[in-house]
């Protein structure tokens, strides 16, 4: 439990920030900015890329004790660079590439000189998101209901 | 006497390369993709993985596309499917209240942070066939407006108020359960119960919250609130000592809030049920929260006196893969079975037959010997 008790500090925050983006990349959103590098990097396996699951928990009530909802695949990878960063690339699904893919952005964001090119990805993912959450959430407010008051009789 | 039987390989050969002509049909005829069944049977997928209780949605359109739309087949396609993976984790719990809502109905408060929501519903639909789908006419693209403020939860509202219990909480030192790596214990905690009731079958669960609106275990039910939408899911990574983002789920969860006259130890306040499905599932969540009241007996000293307050009967029978197993088996071959049973019957009847016309049978000459 020290992992929870632990301050993140700003790097983890950022670097947390970028991992929940690259989890939600499309694959052509990660092939294009692989497909951009002008520097391959040199990447070993060092676990995966695998499918495996992971069991979802809710809580009681909405947010009392937790319970186990159900299970959700999950595919993840951990790579390392020839420089020596270590990525972690994990979402749910079953896409073992995009998994990688997302572990070496991971691992590239931590090597400075290609940090920019992966928040650009990540700016990229994020503004897409935003642009799609945007989109349902108008077409959700448009269902929302006005009431009026009916006043019957006279006074 | 027992006659071990072989045969049959060719013909079950045979008939699994009809089920695999009869699902494909005429093959003049396009065949559907998986994409086509996540984006136009979404529902169909979304009650597949509530109930396989595995959550991917194009795995369950497959499911679907292969089980030729039989869905209790699905389901077990794809409860067999996961049971070949490695479990990574347990996630941090979804947080609801944050959820990116796609619909919010309350049936409580006319006026509540948020408003009422209406969302993709069939309600208010007059159901009446709708012959242009025949001809796939155009489809409008959806209304939009400017979004309003934060959908506030509505057992929040109450809470203020203190006439509703809080959200659920396990007794002091309680360990979380999971049914996928324990056997099932009665009585069996609310947490399990729920992981239970989560999965289980639909048709099940509604007929059993449709018999406590009908006097057999009565709980005086509102819906505080539906809401369906995304929910981020986090799983903690040990290597790196936080928890990240692993993508989002849709879920529907159902608070319903119940009248309760109060006990002995408790004053009069509204209690709750609760239901959380994966993927839009008004019609489980609503029935899960019924259900989740009704089992709450133990809690609020209510007598059981209905089948939906039994936790040993609604859990026990909830699980649709194991119901259509055990009754799908009595059409494998039972040859040897019915045969000692033949015999067991044609024996009875010759001593009922004997009785009946008034021959003292061989037990009984015995014993009068």
């Amino acid at each position: 439990m020290d992992a929870k008790l632990k301050q993140e500090s700003p790097p983890d925050t950022a670097r947390k920030a970028g991992m929940r983006l690259l989890a939600r990349a499309s694959s052509e959103e990660l092939n294009a900015a692989w497909e951009a590098l002008a520097d391959k990097p040199d990447v070993s396996p060092v676990r995966g890329p695998e499918t495996g699951l992971v069991m979802v928990r809710g809580r009681i009530g909405g947010g009392g004790d937790a319970f186990n909802l159900g299970e959700a695949t999950v595919s993840r990878a951990t790579i390392r660079l020839s420089t020596g960063e270590i990525g972690h690339g994990q979402l749910l699904g079953t896409d073992k590439q995009r998994a990688r893919l997302a572990a070496i952005f991971d691992a590239l964001f931590q090597r400075n000189g290609d940090r920019a090119t992966v928040e650009a990805l990540h700016r990229k993912i994020a503004s897409r998101i935003a642009a799609e959450d945007r989109r349902t959430a108008e077409e959700t407010a448009a269902t929302r209901v006005d009431f009026f008051t009916m006043v019957r009789g006279d006074d | 006497m027992y006659v071990a039987v072989k045969g049959g390989e060719a013909a079950i050969a045979n008939a699994h390369r009809l089920l695999a002509d009869r699902r494909r049909g005429d093959r003049t005829l396009p065949s559907i993709t998986i994409q086509q069944v996540v984006e136009q049977l979404g529902l169909a997928v979304d009650r597949v993985m509530a109930e396989a209780s595995l959550y991917d949605r194009e795995l369950a359109a497959l499911a679907v596309r292969q089980a030729r739309g039989d869905m209790i087949e699905a389901i077990f396609i794809l409860r067999a499917y996961r049971t070949t993976l490695p479990r990574f984790g347990y996630s941090e719990p979804v947080n609801t209240a944050t959820m990116k809502v796609e619909r919010r109905v309350s049936a409580t408060y006319k006026d509540l942070p948020g408003g009422q929501l209406l969302g993709p519903t069939f309600d208010y639909t007059h159901r009446l066939l709708d012959p242009s789908l025949i001809d796939d006419a155009a489809v409008e693209e959806p209304a939009v407006k400017e979004p309003g403020e934060h959908v506030m939860r509505v057992s929040d509202i109450l809470d203020g108020e203190g006439l509703i219990e809080g959200d659920g909480r396990m007794p002091e030192g309680h360990v979380m359960g999971d049914l996928t790596r324990e056997p099932m214990e009665f009585p069996m905690a609310r947490d399990l119960r729920l992981q239970a009731l989560a999965r289980g079958d639909e048709g099940f669960l509604l007929a059993l919250a449709y018999s406590t609106q009908r006097g057999y275990g009565r709980t005086h039910p509102f819906v505080g609130e539906v809401r369906i939408g995304e929910v981020e899911v986090e799983l903690d990574l040990p290597e790196l000592g936080f928890a990240v983002s692993l993508g989002v789920v849709r879920v529907t969860e159902c608070q319903m809030v119940n009248q309760f006259m109060g006990s002995a130890k408790q004053p009069p306040q509204f209690t709750r049920g609760y239901g959380l499905v994966f993927g839009q599932s008004e019609r489980k969540a609503m029935s899960m929260s019924l259900v989740d009241r009704a089992l709450r007996t133990d809690e609020f000293s209510e007598d059981i006196v209905a089948p939906a307050q039994d936790q040993e009967f609604v859990i026990s029978h909830a699980d649709n893969v194991q119901a259509t197993g055990f009754v799908e088996h009595l059409k494998l071959p039972h040859y040897v079975d019915f045969q000692a049973e033949l015999d067991l019957v044609r024996r009875m009847r010759r001593d009922y037959e004997a009785a009946n016309s008034g021959e003292p049978t061989k037990e009984r000459r015995e014993a009068a010997e």
